[in-house]
């Protein structure tokens, strides 16, 4: 048998927390800190060793898994469970805190599609530039260069900036690059949530035909469906750790049970983008009635408490909010600057934000939100994908008959009538 | 994070091992990495040539116009109003003869320095030899260099003055030019991944340089007891050599054999400064 291709051993990765605001020390600091700091030492050990550990958090500790050859493993888990960290180890991004990998062979990590697409630069420009940066070297490019086109159907306008393109021709060019490498070991995050349907259908098929050719591939997904069709394998990963690890169908199954249960307050993970200046931080799924049970329902108001903290008074914030079904469908994307809708100031510190989703008409079945908070101008505060889920329970639509997210996502209630023979009735 | 060509032993079909674990304090700088990636580093430079002169409405002028205006108001103010001498040369092919490559410096050692923190997205997202940013940086400003360059030798042509059998040393010149923004540029650019106040400073450091170097006056203004002094500024002796190579006059090969050493320790040391830091890049920028 052969050695497996990747190997993870006690894999573990140490962030400061924080470490946001942390993030750039400014020089005077350090000097003050340089200063400081010896004091602090003297002032007691046990104080500063108690904050030392409590300013650390490990994203993945003691996380060991083999892959073989060929093998198509698929990560899931929540948000800050660890999965994009272990994809950034693997891909080099980052270093490890402790622990090690051997990997036997060529990776391509593809944690986003497009990375160094510039707008003013045609897509041929574009196709060079982002290749070389996956890796690819020139001959390669050259020699797929039509196919790369072709397959992206952009061929009219290779020559054009892709700031003209539209966004589904500039995602599906993206996407074709990456579909075009050819790594022994392929890393990918979430990046099938992107481009219409019949080209996810597309990418999804030479993935699959790649991974058949001995391809190994370890793959992020939010999208269960993907999981369980395209995986050979599954890992569960919760708060760094490896949970479970096995048959997709099993491993899917088991991490959607873990995310349905759990009500009251909820933590909201990691903050994804923004500069930070609002942050959120938990919340709560309420029925109309602003009670937790009974869950709420389709066609009533459904209201989230968000808590949030502002680094300063925010005199006039704007609130987002992405809905989603559990297959990462987009539903609604809807925001306070584009509607025009003014929102109170949000005071300095904690508070709290109460989202109403009125007369959801979303089918029984669970959802998840990502929400953002940003300026008048769009400047982001915060973006926190997927930071939200709740469940609509299921209840009486139309009749007798139990409707849920097999029959759709959206409730709409219809009629037949026949007009021409309705006064001969 | 190194990575081992290892052959493969009969168990193992691959062609090589990449191990990867934690690494502390100093690291080898892993030149065979870079060298893999070389065609990266020419379409990194490629885009930032691009950008610049598709962004741009007088695109290729900006080479030209920049160290032409310079020469301009330098001629003015230092030649005519301040009668700075210019050792027998017109002052103003004698300026522009040293803000060509200055030009060239100033601009290497502002983009490389910022391009890290530029680059964030790249960085936090795809693996590839992060030397590679700030040498692609240094890298894209030789195609301005070369533009700018043409137009002295077109001014020289206008003032009769032939270059002697020192223009042969230019390209090396020019390497050192290269070797010295990329030195400084490699500690300035990781440092802005840290600390963000670099880049506030650079523009600021690129002017003091500027006067510290003979840019506006002739080396041999300066007495001759500051002489060494002045010599530790590797452009210096660099500014000078152009001088010499350009304007047929006699090299200072004591200046320009120190600017050597100096150009071949700050890249070194730079380099080594950028790879133990290079790990908290992504974490941190």
């Amino acid at each position: 048998m052969d050695r497996p291709i990747v190997r993870v051993e006690g894999l573990g990765k140490q962030y400061r927390i924080g470490a946001r605001e942390l993030k750039y020390k400014t020089i005077r600091e350090t000097l003050v800190d340089a200063v400081v700091s010896p004091f602090h030492r003297l002032n007691g050990n046990v104080r500063s060793a108690v904050e030392e550990v409590e300013s650390h958090i490990w994203a993945l500790k003691d996380v060991s898994l083999d892959v073989q050859r060929g093998e198509i493993l698929g990560i899931v888990g929540r948000n800050g469970a660890g999965k994009s960290t272990l994809l950034k180890i693997l891909s080099r991004i980052t270093e490890p805190t402790e622990g090690r990998i051997e990997v036997r062979g060529r990776v391509a990590s593809l944690l986003e599609v497009g990375t160094g697409f510039h707008g003013e630069l045609t897509g041929r420009e574009n196709v060079y530039l982002n290749g070389a940066i996956m890796g690819m070297r020139k001959l390669e490019i050259d020699r797929k260069f039509d196919e790369i086109v072709a397959f992206a159907e952009v061929e009219k306008f290779v020559d054009t900036p892709v700031k003209r393109y539209s966004s589904g021709m500039y995602l599906r060019l993206a996407f074709a690059v990456a579909a075009h490498l050819d790594p022994e070991i392929l890393v990918v995050d979430e990046v099938l949530a992107v481009g219409d349907a019949d080209f996810q259908r597309k990418c999804l098929g030479r993935m699959r035909e790649q991974g058949g050719r001995g391809r190994t591939v370890l793959f992020v997904s939010h999208n269960m469906v993907a999981v369980m069709q395209l995986c050979t394998r599954a890992v569960w990963l919760d708060m760094g750790k490896v949970r479970a690890i096995g048959e997709p169908n099993e491993i899917t199954g088991l991490y959607l049970d873990s995310t349905t249960t759990g009500q009251g307050e909820r933590a909201i993970h990691r903050m994804i983008r923004g500069d930070g200046m609002v942050e959120f931080l938990s919340y709560r799924v309420l029925n109309k009635e602003l009670q937790e049970r009974p869950l709420p329902t389709t066609n009533e108001d459904l209201f989230i408490d968000v808590v949030v903290k502002a680094r300063e008074r925010i005199l006039h914030p704007a609130f987002g909010i992405e809905i989603y079904t559990s297959h990462q469908t987009l539903l609604t994307d809807i925001n306070t600057r584009e509607m025009g809708v003014s929102v109170s100031p949000l005071p300095k510190g904690e508070s709290t934000l109460r989202i109403r989703l009125k007369e959801v008409p979303y089918l029984p079945g669970n959802y998840t939100a990502t929400i953002y908070a940003m300026n008048p101008q769009g400047h982001l505060y915060s973006f926190v994908e997927n930071a939200i889920q709740f469940e609509l329970r299921q209840s009486p639509l139309c009749g007798t008959t139990q409707l849920d997210h097999r029959w759709g996502c959206v409730f709409t209630a219809v009629e037949f009538t026949n007009p021409g023979t309705q006064n001969s009735l | 994070m190194a990575v081992t060509g290892s052959a493969g032993t009969p168990a193992i079909p691959t062609d090589f091992l990449i191990v990867i674990e934690p690494k502390r304090g100093w690291v080898g700088l892993d030149l065979q990495e870079v060298w893999r990636y070389r065609e990266l580093l020419y379409f990194l430079a490629l885009r930032e040539i691009q950008l610049r002169y598709k962004q741009t409405v007088l695109g290729a002028a900006w080479a030209i116009l920049q160290p032409l205006l310079a020469m301009v108001v330098f001629t003015l103010i230092f030649s005519k109003v301040a009668k700075i001498p210019s050792d027998g040369v017109p002052y103003a092919i004698f300026s522009y003869c040293a803000l060509v490559p200055w030009t060239y410096f100033a601009n290497a050692l502002s983009l490389s320095g910022n391009s890290l923190v530029g680059s964030a997205n790249l960085i936090s997202k795809v693996y590839f030899p992060r030397l590679i940013i700030p040498g692609a940086s240094v890298l894209a400003g030789t195609l301005d260099f070369g533009i700018a360059f043409l137009v002295l030798l077109g001014m020289m042509l206008y003032y009769g003055i032939a270059p002697g059998w020192g223009v042969l040393l230019v390209p090396l010149l020019l390497l050192m030019t290269m070797g010295v923004a990329l030195g400084v540029g490699l500690w300035l650019s990781a440092m802005n991944v840290q600390y963000r106040d670099v880049r506030y400073a650079i523009p600021f450091m690129i002017q003091l340089w500027m006067f510290a170097t003979p840019i506006v006056y002739p080396l041999s203004l300066v007495p001759e007891r500051y002489r060494s002094l002045v010599a530790l500024n590797p452009m210096a002796g660099i500014i000078e050599g152009y001088r010499a190579a350009m304007l047929g006059r006699p090299f200072q090969w004591d200046a320009l054999a120190m600017a050597a050493v100096l150009c071949v320790l700050l890249l070194v040391a730079g380099a080594f400064y950028f790879r133990r830091v290079e790990k908290t890049f992504a974490d941190v920028i």
